[in-house]
């Protein structure tokens, strides 16, 4: 725009007669701004989140990290330099190996009936049923609802000794489960808190994948003669396998960092009496928020995030494994996809050196 | 387009800017000198539970104060204050005045320096292993006592009765009269009449003994841990567990379950601190036989109670200290005692009318105030807390839980105690 206010930068060029000499054009300061705004605005624009996460969360996790080779006081803001003492002690913690396979029981028990219950509720909702919309907000009801009311609840209902459940358990003549004091029990209390909340959540995710499936399919399924129950086994389950892969990959990081259910679970929030359900990010806030001992706290946190990335290759490499037998519908195994790849590289080869012989 | 967005961007700006302002200006972060009486200040007290802090009650001091305003912050529980208290403490954020726990006083007297000290002259007001326990190792009383926790048995005299036990609280006294051989005793009798538990659980019994020791945990003088060789607490700990075997309801405390039991009648003894009559009245409104005996076995004991303390890098130290001084007076302590139930901690409210008048009616019109002076002036250890006391009691807690709930038998969960006391420190 600028440009048009200026003469014109050389007289020659507009002559009617002869080519126009291609003198380099003088770029104005409006246009220099453009060329910036064209390059930098994009980096502008999302820079926000970096500098958030370079203040909110980059810096932190450095910060543990350098606290954790710390012998670190709190209130001070000081410490001493100590190594790897507080890895090693959070390793030598017995404590810290109940946390682990506590972690561990309750992610597999609450993710696995959960994802179930999840497909199962969502293939319902799927179907041509009335109030639709009415039972598909219901199904998230739960998710709504604060985890620490959730908690408090069913903290009730496993009472060892008027807890509902145990009464119930006591009317058909069966002996209460000590629900605080075995380790097992105390686990499948927590993970119904889990599946309590996370169910709904789930169902509605994947009822979403389900109705991106084309109806076609099920039509043809129902001409060729399929029932309602090979249609779910062979149409939609294999259709929801992305979908399914995202939901479990969430729920494992969920189930990783599980806190709130466990806290929750007694008044005191350390676990019970013998680790029976302390968790690893439990263990993390005892040592960090009850002894004030930030520096194996921190050592921890650590540990937790290398468990973590250890868990995230592995959900990578399954879920890599998952996704390449979808694609390969035409019903090879890998070893017979490999040779038949390897065949028509040869063949290429061959052709090539054939041209190359030729000319 | 543009304008009119970088314009709104603006007033946005403008207006999170001024209310931030007003918000600095609110906490009380002026920043101006201290020490100036007229002029205008905030004051922020941060408490939990209840102490019985009133806007009532604290509009007294604003009337006699008129530069003064008092913001009161209350936590809904003491966990919740003793994290943000731990995170702020040497930094800035901490309210003027910050109640906290005796529970975590051994913690807070290991940063003594960065709280302003009572002045020299309030130091006699509070009854002395009150004050003794926040006074540190250069002889500085850093907490303002509020109230305490004396401990007195509370029983359920319509189980007694069934049960062919006096029930009379002054009968049911006499009869705890001496050690806690006495008590346990009085057990045992109770269980061969009615087959039925005699206390809530190992643990509270064992706090009962473990705070009549003078130096349970810690060495005194070096601080080093001496809980696992300190022959009195392998004592306490099988005489309870002993007694427990038969005697005690296996209930966890402050769980669901222990709450019910107070209301089922699950046990018929609690060992009750002034501040545990409002959860037994709160949690069995309908049971009309619970009564207090004005007696606690081996003398007197104290659990539980709170201070007032003052962060020394506050903008407004001096007049912070004067309303802490206000609020633990005498007489304000009697009101609180009378809104909340928190027993004074001061030696001149436990001679006052109003405090040993104080009856209870769910308690059968106990005396309450009278009782609870005898009790606090029974009140002859002040057990030694180090800095280690809250983690090696937590840790003993739960080994006599897991034997009162059958996972462990005394020995192993001795064991596994002794090992995680080692890794302490």
């Amino acid at each position: 725009m600028t440009t048009t206010l200026q003469p014109p930068a050389n007289p020659a060029a507009s002559a009617p007669d002869g080519p126009p000499a291609r003198t380099p054009r003088r770029v104005g300061f409006g246009s220099k701004l453009s060329a910036w705004d064209l390059k930098l605005s994009p980096y502008l624009y999302i820079s926000p989140f970096f500098i958030l996460f370079i203040v909110t969360g980059l810096f932190p996790i450095l910060y543990t990290g350098v606290i954790s080779f710390m012998d670190w006081d709190q209130i001070r803001g000081s410490g001493t330099f100590v190594g790897f003492d507080q890895y090693a002690y959070v390793l030598s913690q017995p404590a810290f190996w109940d946390a682990l396979r506590n972690t561990f029981s309750i992610f597999v028990l609450s993710t696995v009936p959960q994802l179930i219950f999840a497909v199962f509720i969502a293939a319902m909702l799927d179907q041509n049923i009335r109030a639709k919309t009415l039972w598909r907000m219901g199904v998230l009801v739960p998710y709504v609802m604060a985890p620490v009311a959730v908690a408090l609840i069913f903290s009730n209902m496993f009472g060892d000794q008027y807890g509902i459940v145990n009464t119930l358990l006591g009317r058909i003549g069966l002996p209460g489960v000590g629900w605080h004091s075995d380790t097992f029990a105390s686990h499948i209390a927590i993970a119904t808190m889990v599946n309590f909340r996370w169910t709904g959540y789930n169902t509605l995710i994947l009822l979403a994948a389900m109705q991106a499936v084309p109806r076609e399919y099920y039509e043809a399924a129902t001409v060729d003669g399929a029932g309602k129950v090979r249609q779910f086994f062979s149409i939609t389950l294999p259709s929801l396998k992305p979908t399914l892969i995202f939901v479990v990959i969430t729920s494992t990081i969920g189930g990783l960092q599980i806190f709130d259910e466990p806290r929750m679970f007694d008044q005191g929030g350390t676990g019970g009496s013998n680790n029976q359900w302390l968790t690893i990010s439990l263990y993390l806030y005892k040592l960090g928020w009850g002894e004030w001992n930030f520096g194996r706290a921190a050592a921890l946190a650590w540990i937790l995030f290398l468990i973590i990335l250890v868990i995230g290759a592995v959900n990578l490499f399954i879920s890599r494994s998952l996704v390449r037998d979808e694609g390969a519908r035409d019903g090879l195994t890998r070893a017979q996809r490999r040779a038949a790849s390897r065949a028509a590289k040869q063949r290429l080869a061959a052709e090539s050196t054939g041209k190359g012989a030729r000319s | 387009m543009k304008s009119r967005a970088l314009r709104r961007v603006a007033l946005a700006a403008s207006v999170a800017s001024t209310s931030a302002l007003v918000l600095a200006g609110c906490s009380g972060g002026g920043g101006a000198a201290a020490g100036s009486s007229d002029e205008e200040i905030t004051l922020t007290v941060a408490t939990f539970n209840d102490f019985g802090y009133t806007d009532e009650l604290l509009n007294a001091y604003t009337a006699e104060h008129p530069n003064v305003k008092i913001v009161h912050n209350r936590a809904a529980k003491s966990n919740d204050a003793r994290a943000n208290y731990f995170q702020k403490l040497g930094k800035t954020g901490l309210a003027d005045i910050e109640a906290i726990e005796v529970d975590w006083l051994p913690e807070v007297m290991k940063y003594s320096d960065l709280l302003a000290p009572v002045p020299d002259d309030l130091k006699d007001r509070w009854l002395d292993w009150k004050s003794k326990a926040a006074t540190d190792s250069s002889g500085n009383l850093i907490g303002y006592g509020t109230d305490i926790g004396p401990e007195a048995i509370c029983y359920r005299a319509d189980l007694f009765e069934a049960a062919g036990l006096p029930s009379d609280p002054a009968e049911v006294a006499a009869a705890l009269q001496g050690d806690w051989s006495k008590y346990f005793e009085m057990g045992d009798t109770y269980v061969a009449a009615t087959g039925k538990p005699f206390f809530d659980s190992a643990s509270s019994v064992y706090q009962g003994m473990i705070n009549q020791v003078e130096a349970a945990y810690e060495d005194p003088d070096t601080g080093e841990i001496t809980a696992t060789t300190n022959p009195e607490v392998k004592k306490i700990y099988t005489q309870t567990l002993d007694a427990s075997k038969t005697q005690s309801a296996h209930f966890e405390q402050w769980s669901t379950d222990w709450y019910a039991g107070m209301a089922n009648g699950a046990f018929a003894t609690l060992s009750c601190p002034g501040w545990m009559l409002t959860q037994i009245e709160g949690n069995a409104p309908e049971v009309s036989g619970w009564k207090i005996a004005d007696v606690f076995p081996n003398g007197g004991g104290n659990w539980g109670g709170s201070y007032l303390t003052v962060p020394a890098n506050g903008p407004h130290v001096a007049e912070a200290q004067a309303l802490a001084d206000w609020l633990t007076s005498p007489e304000q302590q009697v009101k609180f005692f009378e809104q909340a139930g928190t027993f004074p901690s001061q030696v001149d409210a436990l001679k006052s009318p109003e405090l040993l008048g104080a009856k209870n009616a769910y308690f059968g019109d106990a005396a309450i105030g009278e009782i609870f002076t005898n009790r606090a002036n029974a009140v002859s250890v002040t057990p030694f807390k180090g800095q280690y006391y809250f983690q090696v009691n937590d840790a003993m807690s739960k080994a006599l839980l897991r034997v009162d709930q059958n996972t462990q038998d005394a020995q192993t969960s001795w064991d596994q105690w002794v090992s995680q006391v080692d890794a302490i420190g």
